[in-house]
């Protein structure tokens, strides 16, 4: 009995795992065969823009009021912190080294794959649904060309764009709460920022993380979408899916990367 | 097989079987045959696999056995460049249009034309006109799918299938959920469209009185077989159970009404152990 136990639960373990591994594969040849197939999308690159409308353009305003907000609580938080020390004057570069190395990627990409990846895949999952998809390719279109890669590549495109504006605003955030309402001095705020950031140490590893995040959000999203049931439960469970993969996906390759970035020791 | 044209048929089904699993086959050994410039009708309960052979006469399912030749070519043998250069020369109506919702009405019907053909616009937009004057939509260009009633978004589905002048038109279920006029619409343009592109028209259908009226010739279909053809006429006498069944909508016949289950009395457990 006790055996036959264990043996039911190595089962249901093996089989899970083999399930997750079998998705990983064919996740992975779609995306290989979704950048083979990319060049519709990129000759006719207004089908590409028009989805850098949907999934960019749109995604602005959460972006900044919320770069905006974060901004605004570093700077509460730290101030807080720093002045024990003494140093309140390097808030600016708290502000900044925070975001743009990390916030700004990391909280961009959760909401972007919020707000433009559960979309991506909830327009992609109706699409088959409802036999537009197939409607395609009964045309002689093939669908993965036309409607996922236009997707992706305007994803993967919009992404990093939003993490910037988002570390931007945040740094705005920070200057209004900082310097504006706790009088922190403007010149050591944006001075000690200035030879603390480095562009290519701190600017460009935070937008190759933002890249990153942009690929595995937009390739889960279009992915789920893709191979969503195409039934009403089938859809949302994939736009849900599509929340919580890209979420922990976001977080998991931001410790990699963070840690093949920042542990060099050639920053400090 | 039958019918009279000499022509070679547009579409040849020999020895067919097809099974998403090998131990449950979906066809069996279906032969069929449909003659160039007909309308024909494949009929049959739903679940008989009349949508399944739909699939694989356009390509998106291989046979197990016995093969589909459509135009000439062997669809199962085809790689994906000779399938979609084969589907070009096809059209095909979806159950409930499947039109893009992203996109008008007018662009829905130019889809097919921008994505295969370079044309200029001003070329581009009088083929679209005239195609939605053939469905009687030309007014409703600029409309959005979801402004569409059923039959409006089936006729301009149809305009859109139409759109490359297609040989063959493949219609899956065209009249489900369709009121009396917007029927007859349907009815009428499927001939017409038909005749006046000189193309061959496949319709699968389980509305069997409504598409009797319509097509020239009919496949009946039960659990994976061809059980009965023959033009309208001879169906309508036809002596077969399950032909005489189907057509009369009754409920009593070889179909049983039951779907198999255990004993009534051992269900409610009034049997004794």
């Amino acid at each position: 009995m006790r055996v036959a136990d264990v043996r039911a639960r190595l089962e249901r373990l093996g089989s899970g795992v083999t399930f997750h591994v079998l998705r990983l594969g064919f996740a992975s040849r779609f995306l290989a065969y979704l950048v083979v197939h990319s060049g519709t999308a990129l000759k006719r690159f207004r089908l590409t823009t028009a989805e850098i409308y949907f999934a960019g353009v749109l995604s602005l305003i959460i972006i900044l009021v919320s770069g905006m907000f974060v901004g605004m609580v570093l700077a509460l938080q730290g101030y807080e912190t720093l002045q024990r020390f003494g140093a309140s004057e390097s808030l600016g570069v708290l502000v900044a080294l925070s975001l743009v190395r990390e916030l700004g990627p990391v909280v961009a990409g959760l909401l972007f794959a919020s707000r433009a990846g559960s979309a991506i895949t909830a327009e992609i999952g109706l699409m088959k649904a409802t036999e537009q998809l197939s409607a395609m390719e009964m045309m002689a279109v093939d669908p993965i060309a036309r409607v996922v890669a236009p997707r992706f590549w305007g994803g993967v495109i919009s992404m990093p764009l939003l993490a910037v504006l988002f570390s931007a605003m945040g740094i705005f955030g920070g200057y209004v709460v900082g310097v504006q309402l706790i009088g922190v001095d403007a010149g050591a705020f944006w001075s000690q920022m200035q030879a603390a950031v480095d562009l290519r140490n701190d600017i460009l590893n935070g937008v190759i993380k933002s890249v990153v995040f942009g690929i595995a959000v937009t390739w889960i999203a279009v992915f789920e979408g893709y191979d969503a049931p195409p039934t009403a439960e089938g859809v949302s469970r994939a736009t849900t899916r599509t929340v919580v993969t890209s979420s922990l996906a976001i977080l998991f390759l931001d410790f990699i990367l963070t840690a093949l970035m920042f542990t060099g020791g050639n920053n400090q | 097989m039958q019918q009279s044209p000499a022509a070679q048929p547009i579409v040849e089904i020999r020895k067919l079987s097809f099974g998403y699993e090998r131990s449950r086959p979906v066809l069996r050994d279906i032969n069929l045959d449909i003659a160039r410039g007909s309308v024909v009708g494949i009929m049959g309960q739903s679940g008989c696999g009349k949508t399944t052979l739909l699939r694989v006469i356009m390509g998106a399912l291989r046979p197990s056995a016995g093969e589909a030749r459509v135009l000439g070519r062997a669809t199962g043998k085809l790689d994906a460049e000779g399938l979609y250069a084969m589907r070009r020369k096809m059209g095909m109506l979806f159950q409930f249009g499947a039109l893009f919702t992203d996109m008008s009405v007018y662009e829905n019907v130019a889809f097919p034309l921008r994505e295969h053909a370079a044309l200029p616009d001003e070329l581009l937009n009088d083929l679209v006109m005239m195609k939605l004057q053939a469905v009687g939509l030309r007014g409703a260009a600029h409309l959005a799918p979801t402004e569409l009633s059923g039959g409006m978004a089936r006729r301009v589905a149809l305009a859109r299938s139409t759109a490359l002048d297609p040989q063959l038109i493949l219609y899956d279920e065209p009249f489900t959920g369709l009121d009396p006029i917007s029927f007859g619409v349907i009815v009428r343009l499927i001939r017409e469209l038909n005749d006046s592109l000189g193309a061959t028209s496949v319709i699968v259908t389980h509305d069997v009185q409504e598409a009797l009226g319509v097509v020239d010739y009919v496949y009946f279909m039960a659990a994976g077989r061809v059980i009965a053809q023959g033009r309208p006429d001879e169906i309508r006498r036809s002596h077969e159970p399950f032909v005489r069944q189907f057509v009369n909508g009754s409920s009593e016949g070889p179909v049983p009404f039951h779907y198999p289950a255990p004993q009534y009395d051992v269900d409610l457990e009034l049997a004794t152990h």
